[in-house]
């Protein structure tokens, strides 16, 4: 019974900061409305690309289409856990929250909730424009195994942006860049707008390390193919296996750089 | 009787860049490759207690340890040497233990400042585990207390003055009935009024819950007002640790009276003299 109790006190505390972050995008609505009209039309734009001048193309705008809302799934994920520490040190907020009774644990699991459902929102709202425009046909999608797909990459994703979470912690005025070109480097070689076979050979050796590259080729399968999850088994094992290494090593790496600030007095805002 | 605070030996060295003194090229160029670095000893080996209930004042010129001694104190900053404890519990074997017994407000009010008071609040609260809605009454009161008017608590703090939002900043800590609370220049740029409502409330605080405070500040008539005892801190070191009355007596020659600024620029002449200022606190 106590360790369900604390679970359940530890959950709740983790929703102060999926509270926090509602709040602030509440309170900075207009420039949400803005970023997401944007990502809207950027998807869009992404797609056109795939339409020939008849009309024909469908395949191609759906192949488009599933690689850019992965992406906007992921990259969401990623970008809301690695820049948690970086915000609150913009915001100068981060002494209280390292300050204050609660496991880190806890408090990463909070901003992955909320980076969770906030990726999971826009990525329905930039799916209901693009279904909205394109007459897309769904009708041999598997979807359970898209959903399945996404939850699994979601691991994966979550430890590496709690690996790189730990870099501004790090290096208070380099860190965010670096995990900014790690982002990026994810979106090039893991074939998000294209096969990895057209990467140079030294790219698809790097695809192959990055788990978003395991996500998209299982999700096309799922969705453009109709594919079962025992059809697209080896890339659920990759994603699952991945996913149960870099979130352990992640909380693992975030704890010891937090140890470093500690050591070296880099948790205060100036740095 | 346990201290609330007790602090032996603690240390902790800073390691700063060090510009290199030559003016050739190469040797510029390899200061950027590889910077010199230089250890500044923030905090020197202190040792004090704390009693439960007392008001215990650090006074000293900026850079003198002051923020890096309430930083140790709160967990956020591991000491190189020495150990420091709270209520018996050690800061880096019982960080958690320590963090459910302490709360600080900093110089800087450190909140979502795009966020309403309430809504910084309720994240306060959450953090802390506060169940229910408790919390909000408690927070009203002590905002009321404070002199803060209810129709400001839900707008966004960046739209409050400073002197509200460390008001705001005090009933944040006080939220959380913290047994140690960690003052570090909570009343620095606040106009006369509100530095003296803060101040009342810490002394009734005291009154009322026998909340130790440890408080760090640049007020000479502040600390004079609300401490039982003060250490004067320079370099990293305390230069006099006694009562009020009793410092004053370190430097009255013939029973003369003499005020605490007087006794602070006596004791920390050197670095005042240094940083552009004589030893009668006049700019030079």
């Amino acid at each position: 019974m106590a360790p369900m109790l604390d679970f359940n006190r530890e959950l709740r505390r983790s929703y102060a900061l999926v509270e926090r972050n509602f709040n602030l995008i509440k309170r900075y609505l207009g420039w949400e409305v803005v970023f997401m009209v944007y990502t809207v039309v950027n998807t869009l734009t992404i797609a056109f690309i795939g339409l020939s001048p008849d009309g024909s193309g469908q395949d191609r705008v759906l192949y488009l289409v599933v690689g850019a809302l992965l992406w906007g799934f992921l990259s969401v994920l990623f970008h809301e856990v690695a820049e948690s520490v970086q915000w609150e040190r913009w915001e100068g907020t981060i002494e209280y929250s390292f300050m204050a009774p609660m496991r880190r644990f806890t408090y990463l699991g909070g901003v992955c909730l909320f980076a969770a459902a906030y990726g999971a929102i826009r990525t329905v709202i930039v799916m209901c424009a693009v279904v909205g425009i394109f007459d897309l046909d769904l009708g041999s999608a598997n979807l359970l195994a898209g959903l399945i797909v996404l939850l699994l990459s979601s691991l994966s994703f979550i430890g590496v942006g709690l690996m790189a979470a730990t870099l501004p912690l790090m290096s208070p005025e380099k860190g965010s860049q670096a995990a900014h070109i790690l982002e990026a480097a994810i979106l090039l070689v893991s074939g998000v707008y294209y096969d990895v076979s057209v990467l140079p050979v030294w790219m698809q050796r790097l695809s192959k390390i990055s788990p978003a590259t395991y996500t998209l080729r299982a999700a096309r399968a799922a969705l453009l193919d109709g594919a079962s999850l025992f059809d697209i088994r080896s890339d659920l094992l990759v994603l699952l296996a991945t996913g149960a290494i870099l979130i352990p090593l992640g909380l693992l790496v975030f704890n010891q750089g937090e140890l470093y600030a500690m050591r070296t007095g880099k948790l205060k805002r100036s740095g | 009787m346990q201290s609330a605070l007790e602090c032996c030996d603690a240390r902790k060295v800073f390691y700063v860049k060090r510009e290199r003194k030559s003016t050739s090229m190469l040797t510029r160029l390899f200061a950027k490759v590889i910077p010199k670095y230089e250890p500044v000893e923030a905090v020197d080996r202190l040792t004090f207690h704390v009693k439960p209930g007392e008001i215990f004042g650090i006074l000293g010129p900026n850079g003198s340890g002051k923020s890096t001694l309430i930083r140790l104190i709160s967990t956020l900053l591991l000491p190189d040497a020495g150990c420091i404890t709270v209520f018996g519990h050690d800061v880096v074997k019982e960080r958690y233990q320590v963090r459910k017994l302490i709360n600080r407000v900093s110089v800087d009010a450190a909140f979502f400042k795009g966020l309403s008071a309430m809504e910084n609040l309720s994240y306060a609260a959450r953090l802390y585990g506060l169940e229910g809605g408790a919390w909000q009454t408690t927070a009203t009161d002590i905002l009321c207390r404070l002199g803060l008017e209810s129709d400001k608590l839900h707008e966004p703090l960046e739209d409050l003055s400073r002197g509200m939002q460390q008001k705001i900043a005090v009933a944040r800590a006080l939220l959380t009935r913290p047994l140690l609370l960690l003052l570090d220049e909570p009343t620095t740029g606040l106009d006369p009024v509100s530095k003296r409502d803060v101040q009342d409330f810490v002394l009734e605080e005291r009154e009322r819950r026998g909340t130790t405070v440890v408080l760090t500040t640049h007020d000479m008539q502040e600390a004079d007002r609300l401490c039982d005892r003060i250490a004067v801190i320079d370099h990293g070191k305390f230069v006099a640790l006694d009562t009020p009355e009793g410092l004053k007596s370190l430097i009255s020659t013939n029973g003369e009276s003499v005020t605490l600024e007087e006794v602070f620029f006596s004791l920390t002449g050197k670095t005042l003299r240094s940083s552009g200022r004589c030893e009668n606190g006049n700019a030079v």
